[in-house]
């Protein structure tokens, strides 16, 4: 087998190296019994799978429960006493525009992680059709694609993501908050999954494949994503995470959706009102511990999957 | 002349570009035709640097040539309309050297015998290639029941090639090019997968290019052999004699390298000649490629690369050593390979 | 460089390399793989000793398990490997680390692709050199590397270059160097010429040769090349599926193998003089996950009879110096 090199890790922060796949299937391709001891004594083992998973589960549960507890609208300025700490009415407090921050918690999460969400699996989709396209065309394709890829990836992300930002003024919604952020994401996914893409291609199942009569597209699809796809789950996680990075750095230099008691514009508003030096802790220690939790969740879980997706790493025969 | 897959003055040079100023010559003005009537089995020899996989590529059509080109029935392969290159790959087909890598991890073995089937219409029903499949892998040794149905890393390196054995029977092609077929799997299956080659060639009617840097194996399979060194033919003929009684100095090296498996018979007692370093420039010259090594190098040998000459009915090598004998133009190499003998074939075999 | 007086061959030698039913198992899930179950050989000085079997047999296994290279899953079960009465098994971590290279040394496999790309091959002689902290000047150093590429047929302009300036066997050759720098008393080269061509392989072969007659160490040769054994090795050990099946004189093994299996392999070969002949070993090796009672070749044994199926064989030395693991050759107990 080739020699595995480590991707680039990317310039923002949540991104992680991640070692490329070679065969993935090896491991996962055993008879059920077989998969359930490898998988429960891997998951022994490595911890950062079943943690990550536990973290990003002990949040989503928090979300839901939540809902039942507070009511939602409470989330809206002016809906209770200002700067109250907590109790038992109020949880998490509240801020200074008499937001229940519980409700905001509850209510602002979700629409944060939908931003990384939507801009993730977008960047990763549009990512991996024009890696394929460019791989499976290569010449001129494949070089003016290298190129927008390459001179993109140079810029500095946050700065184009201001400018559009600031261009969309007038009521930047979640959804566009999301598109936004998507416009830049499939740039690092196009690169590295290009690259699998070639390294896959000197494989000597797809000169099989091609002596077997099996035409480019259909090499691409049967032969190759198969072999792909873990990548490509951990290139999700990857592009997700650094979604929400970029989408809360867009907010918290006031370029967010303004109504929406995301993470990011809560941040926004403890800048803007010096929520720190005076004191009103329950109102940024909540979003830091929420951001900490799906960022180390989203870490460890990308860290196993990693494991899975190449069978080097693994410590079992 | 009916030759179904023939190369014309085929070259290949690697490097050379922009930022790649060493160019390398893989593959130096070769010519070979391939006939079917009756089937041949030729051995084609050579150590890493050879050319020999480049050669194996260049005949798949899977690179294309720096120069000449490769005609299979008359056509160039690069210029083979879509219903000519199933035609194509009806007729050539390939064993290649890793039995690892060829398999798609992500699939049992049954796919790389299941999709010729369905590519090029082996079969009339999933019955009807369920039962050719079977009787393939019987037919090179394996059974069915313990090698369907898997994964490729739950069988070994030797089932797994033999496994590509079938596949190549399977497709019935005209020609295999077996390249490096036993090198990575372990001694005492080596036999056996060497017999169902040669069985394949008897029994079915198909012709085999044999190519390896194993001196022996080539010796057991083959009628003709073509030695090659750093991209060039340095000798040709027949197998028994080539091997036998080498002319050209690299072969015998070669064949005084081979550790006999018989204590009593060690190597020769010369030392060998010395290597070169990367650094050192070698091959700068515009002469014989083994001058440097050769110990009956003369001037001449440094000058300008030795033509072949034919030293008897059946045999030929480029070496000024023959000077004097009647020279064989590269494209001639047919010439000096022995006929292989006719070999009366069922009627269902084609 | 000191003269080196080669080995008078023909005094009897102490056992330089004792091992004694060794055992390495790899812990599975599903169980643990018997990779070598009771191996037991003896070396002396200056003897040439040779593993052969095909893959999964256990002899790269034994290689590492010399070398105390074994890692988890996999563990050394039990046994003893004794150099020069040294029981290297009870060492600890660091003590271990000290012995390598200094009493017993490793060519590995593709050991010439492990060369550091960026280094000079002055360089990585010399890290090995002070890993065990050998402090010379520069002066000392640089005459003791150039003696060492000497001794294995490099130029001493060869200190200077990169790996990838290199051929292959040149290469093979420098770890060879690296290998015999602290002039070990075993030298274990594990298919040192296997991504080697023919004519090379001859030469790192002499090399190795003429490196053992010098330092007097022993060699112990694991391969599957059985071509390269005839050729490279005094005595040859078979192993199959994790045991010796077979050790004695390499001249025995070719003229009279006693072990089936031997018989067959020594059968399978194919020969530059007869042509056409293809014999090979039907069957496959056993698993070693569960292997089965009695003999592990009974399955694939053409001469198989009750006993081979209930009770295992062991290595027994049934004429002197053939030792071999097979009741045909041993009376009922």
């Amino acid at each position: 087998m080739s020699v595995v090199t480590p991707a680039p890790g990317n310039s923002g922060a949540g991104a992680i190296s991640l070692s490329p796949v070679i065969d993935t299937a090896s491991s996962l391709r055993a008879t059920s019994g077989e998969r359930v001891t490898a998988v429960r004594g891997y998951m022994r083992r490595n911890m950062s799978l079943p943690v990550g998973l536990t973290l990003l589960a002990i949040l989503a549960v928090f979300l839901v429960v939540g809902r039942f507890m507070v009511d939602l609208e409470e989330s809206r300025p002016v809906s209770v006493m200002t700067l109250q700490p907590p109790s038992w009415e109020l949880p998490f407090g509240s801020d200074r525009q008499g937001r229940n921050m519980f409700a905001v918690a509850v209510a602002g999460t979700p629409m944060t992680l939908q931003i990384g969400l939507i801009a993730g699996f977008l960047g990763v989709g549009i990512g991996a059709t024009l890696a394929f396209v460019a791989a499976y065309y290569g010449g001129k394709v494949d070089n003016i694609i290298k190129s927008m890829v390459d001179t993109g990836l140079t810029i500095p992300g946050l700065m184009i993501l201001i400018t559009v930002a600031m261009n969309v003024r007038g009521g930047l919604g979640v959804t566009q908050m999301a598109l936004v952020v998507a416009s830049l994401a499939w740039l690092y996914p196009t690169r590295t999954i290009r690259s699998q893409l070639l390294t896959l291609r000197e494989r000597g199942y797809i000169q099989i494949a091609q002596m077997s009569g099996m035409s480019g597209p259909e090499i691409i699809v049967r032969e190759m994503l198969p072999n792909l796809l873990p990548y490509l789950v951990a290139a999700l996680v990857n592009s997700t995470s650094a979604a929400i990075l970029a989408s809360i750095g867009l907010e918290v230099l006031g370029l967010g959706p303004f109504e929406a008691p995301t993470i990011g514009m809560t941040l926004y508003w403890v800048n803007y009102n010096a929520a720190i030096i005076n004191g009103w802790w329950w109102w940024w220690v909540p979003p830091i511990v929420v951001i900490g939790t799906v960022f180390i969740g989203l870490f460890l879980v990308a860290i196993g999957l990693d494991e899975i997706a190449n069978p080097r790493l693994r410590r079992t025969v | 002349m009916n030759a179904i897959l023939e190369a014309k003055g085929v070259g290949k040079t690697f490097g050379g570009g922009l930022f790649d100023k060493v160019k390398t010559v893989a593959l130096r003005d070769f010519s070979l035709g391939i006939e079917n009537e009756p089937p041949s089995i030729l051995a084609v020899v050579g150590e890493s640097g050879s050319g020999k996989t480049t050669l194996a590529r260049l005949l798949l059509g899977l690179v294309s040539p720096s120069s000449g080109e490769v005609l299979y029935r008359g056509t160039s392969l690069t210029k083979l309309s879509s219903a000519q290159r199933k035609q194509f790959l009806r007729d050539v087909q390939v064993i290649f050297q890793d039995p690892y890598e060829v398999y798609n991890p992500f699939y049992y073995v049954d796919h790389v015998l299941e999709t010729p089937v369905q590519k090029f219409g082996l079969a009339t029903s999933k019955a009807d290639a369920r039962s050719k499949i079977e009787e393939t892998l019987r037919a090179v040794g394996l059974r069915p029941d313990e090698t369907l149905g898997r994964y490729p890393h739950q069988l070994s390196g030797g089932q797994r090639q033999r496994i590509m054995v079938a596949r190549a029977l399977l497709i019935r092609p005209r020609l295999i090019i077996a390249d490096e077929p036993v090198s990575m799997v372990d001694a005492s299956l080596r036999a056996t997968i060497l017999g169902s080659l040669r069985e394949l060639n008897r029994a079915f009617g198909i012709s085999l290019i044999y190519i390896t840097h194993d001196l022996t194996t080539a010796y057991q399979i083959s009628e003709n052999i073509v030695v090659l060194y750093r991209g060039s033919v340095a000798e040709v003929g027949d197998v028994e004699k080539v091997v036998g009684n080498p002319m050209h100095p690299y072969t015998r090296l070669l064949v005084g390298s081979v550790p006999l498996p018989d204590p009593d018979k060690a190597w020769l007692p010369e030392p060998p000649p010395s290597e070169e370093s990367k650094r050192a420039g070698a091959g700068a010259h515009d002469g014989c490629a083994f001058a440097a090594r050769c110990p009956d190098a003369m001037a001449i040998c440094r000058e300008a690369r030795p033509p072949l000459y034919q030293i008897d009915e059946f045999r030929a090598a480029a070496c000024y050593l023959y000077m004097g004998k009647p020279e064989l133009s590269h494209d001639e190499l047919g010439k000096v390979m022995v006929p292989p003998e006719p070999v009366a074939l069922p009627v269902s075999a084609r | 460089m000191a003269i080196q007086i080669p080995p008078d061959t023909t005094r009897v030698q102490a056992d330089v390399l004792s091992v004694r039913d060794l055992r390495v198992y790899y812990h599975t899930p599903r169980g643990a793989v018997r990779a070598v179950d009771g191996v037991t050989f003896d070396i002396k000085a200056g003897e040439r000793m040779g593993l052969v079997g095909e893959s999964g047999s256990g002899k790269t296994t034994i290689a590492l398990a010399l070398m105390q290279l074994i890692r988890p899953p996999g563990r050394i079960e039990g046994g003893e490997v004794l150099v020069d009465g040294l029981d290297l098994l009870k060492l600890n971590a660091e003590q271990m680390r000290q012995r390598r290279l200094a009493l017993i040394a490793m060519v590995a496999q593709g050991a010439m692709n492990s060369l550091n790309p960026v280094i000079r091959v002055r360089d990585q002689i010399v890290d090995a050199l002070k890993d065990h902290g050998l402090k010379q000047t520069k002066a000392e150093l640089a005459g003791r590397i150039s003696s060492l590429l000497q001794r294995v047929g490099l130029g001493p302009q060869v200190a200077d270059m990169f790996p990838h300036e290199l051929s292959g066997g040149m290469k093979q050759r420098v770890c060879i160097a690296i290998a015999i720098s602290m002039s070990p008393k075993v030298i274990i080269a594990d298919e040192p010429t296997s991504a080697l061509d023919v004519v090379v392989q001859r030469q790192v072969m002499e090399t190795l040769r003429n490196v053992q007659l010098d330092l007097g160490a022993a060699i112990i040769l694991v391969g599957h090349d059985m071509g390269l054994m005839a050729q490279a090795v005094d005595r040859l050990g078979v192993m199959y599926a994790g045991t010796l099946a077979e050790l004695c004189s390499v001249r025995h093994i070719f003229e009279e193998p006693l072990h089936p299996y031997s018989q067959l392999l020594i059968a399978s070969l194919p020969s530059l003089d007869k042509k056409g002949v293809f014999q090979g070993i039907p069957g496959l090796p056993p698993s070693l996950l569960n292997k089965p009672k009695g003999c592990p070749f009974r399955p694939r044994c053409p001469q198989a009879f009750a006993r081979c199926e209930t009770e295992e064989p062991k290595l027994t030395e049934v004429k002197p110096g053939r030792f071999v693991s097979c009741h045909l050759y041993t009376e009922a107990s």
